[in-house]
């Protein structure tokens, strides 16, 4: 039996909690943007298209369960950022929340930087349990005391109170972007951060938000000449020099900072060579990379394109090592995807703890897992129909040929709305969370 | 020398040939992209060149200019002016919205159902 993050073909994948309304009339407001761990697993924070966030707290494992991992319950909600309207361009910046990235803990309290299109916040999570009593001065609803009527004096003390989650935000960075912010990453020097929009990337302390460094700048001096875009960037877990980001071309630079002050000029560029008698209308916009992760060892990155997702070494900037098909039946439906603009959807992807196994999303709420030691691959569905508690997952099949078996389901009738762009995976245990257009799945590994 | 030229030249052909068949069977991106250019013969040659770009930084927000929706009704009313040559409309947007087109711009007042 293989241990935590272990082969996917030892896992059995069980439903363990559901998120959201079950009506399928759903208000924008409700769309999940993003989903993440964070450092330990015991917090889950996900960000939706009204700007709010809601972070779950894991339950600690009971005695009387052991089967179960705990329970992911609400420990806090709060709205991060609201619609805005910049007057000189006359627009509007959604307050949708882009990206959450959570920091290492230091103290009691948890911190997060959550972002949208132009500003990204730094909120501090911290928990009240027992507050004072007994003032000289002041009553316990909280009017001031005549000081006349005071006659004797007592020692305030603190008394335990029910818990109270406090979310307060601690630092706001603005207006050093011009395009659309789609990337935040903290240093693994967990002083400095940085942020990406399609042209640009900064370089922000955590203390610091009256200013910022720009370290990448791809906007020609023409835009009429632009011909591609930064579509998602990462700091190295463990290199605090180190980042990489990727392009809409299918290329990946990695930086060193320490080259210079600009890092226009990459250390590394990652790109496979295509083949130019496969080229199509389409090879360019189904090879933009809509995220890219390291693994956690820091050896390895991942990308995800429209139709697959890739390993690459970072030794080897030729072409990755490792190339795994999400959806290639796809292929063949890019006409009517370019019609409806599902061409367009940026799935993320994730590794699991070890990185011996990495996810992402696809549609009809179907997500796959690819197992790179096993080299298996398996395909699974977030549904209220396999909502039962600790029920095993089925193994899901979309059926190519012409010939469609009992339970496959065929290419045409897949449901194209029905998108999970956004997954996490615990960073130490085999617990996922995947998030349709409004739900948030937990998954468990079945334990016996 | 000459039948060696002429064998080698009828080689060339056929796995030309050979090249165009296997282009016909086995890419299903070119059969895609040929439906697509049969729809859209308008279609542009460059699709990830700058107007794609330039049309995904704008992201299609929907802004109110008074002043342009006030010549709109003005041009309306009278007769429509001789226009000029479109202009590459993928940066201002497809038409000037009306008060009424735009969505509402209320924060969220209430609690995410994720919390419910």
């Amino acid at each position: 039996m293989a241990g935590p993050g272990g082969g996917s073909s030892d896992v059995q994948w069980c439903f363990s909690q559901v998120k959201g309304a079950i009506d399928d009339d759903v208000a924008e407001a409700d769309i999940i943007s993003t989903v993440e761990f964070n450092h330990t697993g015991e917090l889950l924070a996900t960000g939706d298209k009204g700007g709010r966030v809601v972070i779950f707290q894991q339950e600690p494992e009971s005695k009387n369960q052991p089967q179960c991992r705990g329970e992911y319950n609400v420990y806090s909600t709060f709205q991060s950022h609201e619609p805005e309207f910049d007057y000189l361009k006359s627009l509007e910046i959604e307050e949708k929340i882009n990206k959450i990235r959570w920091l290492p803990q230091k103290n009691a309290a948890q911190f997060l930087l959550s972002t949208n299109d132009k500003t990204i916040k730094l909120w501090k999570i911290s928990e009240r349990d027992k507050r004072p009593e007994g003032y000289n001065l002041k009553e316990e609803d909280g009017r001031y005391r005549d000081p006349n009527t005071v006659t004797s004096l007592r020692v305030p003390v603190f008394r335990p109170m029910d818990l109270m989650v406090e979310a307060s935000p601690r630092r706001v960075f603005a207006n050093a972007h011009t395009y659309h912010i789609n990337s935040i990453s903290v240093n693994s020097d967990c002083e400095t951060y940085l942020s990406a929009d399609d042209l640009r990337i900064n370089l922000w302390h955590l203390e610091i938000t009256d200013r910022s460094f720009n370290i990448v700048d791809i906007k020609p001096a023409n835009m009429e000449e632009l011909t591609e875009v930064i579509t998602a960037a990462e700091f190295h877990p463990n290199q605090c020099n180190t980042f990489v980001y990727s392009s809409s071309k299918g290329t990946i630079r990695m930086c060193d900072m320490r080259a210079s002050a600009l890092c226009d000029k990459h250390a590394k560029l990652f790109e496979e060579p295509e083949d130019p008698n496969n080229r199509s209308f389409f090879s360019e916009i189904i090879s933009s990379i809509s995220d890219v992760k390291f693994s956690h060892s820091g050896r390895y990155m991942m990308t995800r394109d429209y139709l697959s997702v890739k390993i690459w070494d970072l030794n080897m900037e030729t072409r990755p090592v490792e190339t795994y098909q999400v959806h290639e039946y796809l292929r063949s439906k890019l006409c009517s995807l370019y019609e409806n603009d599902c061409i367009f959807d940026k799935f993320e992807c994730c590794w699991n703890g070890n990185d011996s196994v990495v996810m992402t999303g696809s549609y009809n709420n179907f997500f796959r897992m690819f197992d790179r030691g096993y080299r298996q691959d398996m395909t699974l569905e977030a549904s209220r129909e396999n909502s039962k508690p600790r029920s095993v997952l089925k193994p899901r099949k979309v059926s190519t040929g012409g010939k469609r078996k009992k339970d496959e389901i065929s290419v045409d009738s897949l449901d194209f709305n029905k998108k999970i762009l956004h997954t996490a995976w615990h960073p130490l245990d085999n617990i996922i969370a995947v998030a349709t257009t409004n739900n948030l799945y937990i998954f468990q590994e079945k334990l016996n | 020398m000459s039948g060696e030229n002429e064998e080698t030249q009828a080689a060339e052909e056929t796995s030309v040939d050979e090249k165009e068949v296997q282009d016909k069977v086995i890419s299903p991106e070119k059969a895609e992209e040929a439906k697509l250019k049969a729809r859209y013969p308008n279609l542009g040659n460059k699709p990830g060149g700058s107007d794609l770009l330039r049309k995904r930084l704008q992201k299609g927000q929907k802004y109110f200019d008074s002043g342009d929706y006030n010549m709109a009704k003005a041009k309306i009313k009278n007769k429509q002016l001789p226009t000029a040559a479109p202009e590459k409309a993928e940066i201002t947007g497809d038409h000037i919205p009306t008060p009424q087109d735009l969505p509402q711009r209320k924060p969220s007042l209430v609690a995410s159902k994720l919390a419910g």
